[in-house]
């Protein structure tokens, strides 16, 4: 036996490697998309976090008036959050030559979906009840669970962010007072950790 | 005397292609032509040559389905298929051992 034909093996194998990974993984989640998310989110916090000493101070503020415009905040954090998320990772697609809708991205966007709209029905049945201290747990833990499913079709290392999420929450909902402060430390400082330690693993040595 | 593990190589995967495909579609329960596509990189000609050998081997199954009017054409593996590639991965395997 050649030395040729080990070589073309060894060859083979790496391909067939490469190619079962990249067709069930969508790998192309970039780590600024995390700095960004948590980059807005420490934002937004710092808005709402403005917003209640204002409201503590001047107590003439409604306090619906009020609930309202932490509402909208919310929405719109979450949507900055995802289209900067989406923008990166679309770009480190495109740099890469990959496809961003492929059947990988389709499970990846599916696993999520389920716990995080899940979520979303639960902190849409705490607003409307007027459960507000339950808000920013519900948010950490079912977003948590969402990226521990999801961790299947992507990087695995996504899963140690859903475990820190998950445990997050939980803590929160014996220190339902400090919501805001758990959700900035979820949503800001933990996104922006990883961003940056996934940044300095995978897109470093391709940037 | 052992065995040669080049006489146990699949003629069939003898082609980037082919392996291209059954690689993909041992990992996923089906896939269909754009995904393939776009893994493997290859014109629409060649890929759907590559498949038809395949079908033809009985290592993949065709599934016609339509998403609105455009039609949507699914491949999944064949227990045939998947005990024949991993044979086949098995004697690549033996190959690179054997060598060491």
């Amino acid at each position: 036996m050649s030395i040729e034909t080990k070589d073309t093996s060894l060859e083979t194998l790496q391909e067939i490697r490469t190619i079962m990974e990249r067709s069930a993984r969508f790998l192309s989640l970039s780590g600024w998309s995390g700095v960004w998310a948590g980059s807005v989110a420490l934002v937004g916090a710092v808005i709402a976090h403005y917003w209640l000493l204002q409201f503590r101070i001047n107590q003439s503020y409604r306090l619906d008036e009020a609930r309202i415009k932490f509402i909208f905040l919310g929405i719109i954090i979450f949507i900055a959050a995802l289209m900067g998320g989406f923008f990166f990772t679309a770009q480190k697609v495109r740099k890469q030559g990959h496809t961003l809708w492929n059947n990988a991205s389709r499970q990846l966007l599916l696993q999520i979906l389920v716990p995080l709209a899940t979520g979303g029905v639960f902190v849409l049945a705490f607003i409307s009840n007027a459960n507000d201290q339950y808000i920013a747990p519900a948010c950490l833990v079912f977003y948590g669970l969402a990226l521990i499913n999801c961790s299947k079709y992507t990087l695995s290392d996504i899963r140690y962010l859903g475990y820190l999420e998950v445990l997050l929450g939980c803590i929160n909902i014996f220190f339902a007072k400090y919501g805001l402060y758990f959700w900035t430390a979820g949503f800001g400082i933990l996104h922006i950790l990883y961003g940056i330690i996934m940044w300095n693993k995978y897109d470093r040595h391709t940037a | 005397m052992m065995d040669n593990p080049i006489e146990q190589l699949n003629k069939i995967f003898d082609s980037r292609i082919r392996i291209g495909i059954m690689s993909a579609l041992i990992v996923n329960e089906s896939l269909n032509f754009n995904d393939l596509k776009a893994l493997i990189d290859v014109t629409d000609g060649n890929l759907a040559t590559h498949l038809k050998t395949l079908e033809e081997n009985n290592f993949i199954k065709v599934q016609k389905g339509f998403i609105g009017r455009k039609t949507n054409t699914t491949y999944t593996i064949t227990k045939a298929g998947e005990k024949a590639f991993r044979a086949h991965l098995d004697a690549l395997e033996k190959i690179i051992k054997k060598l060491n």
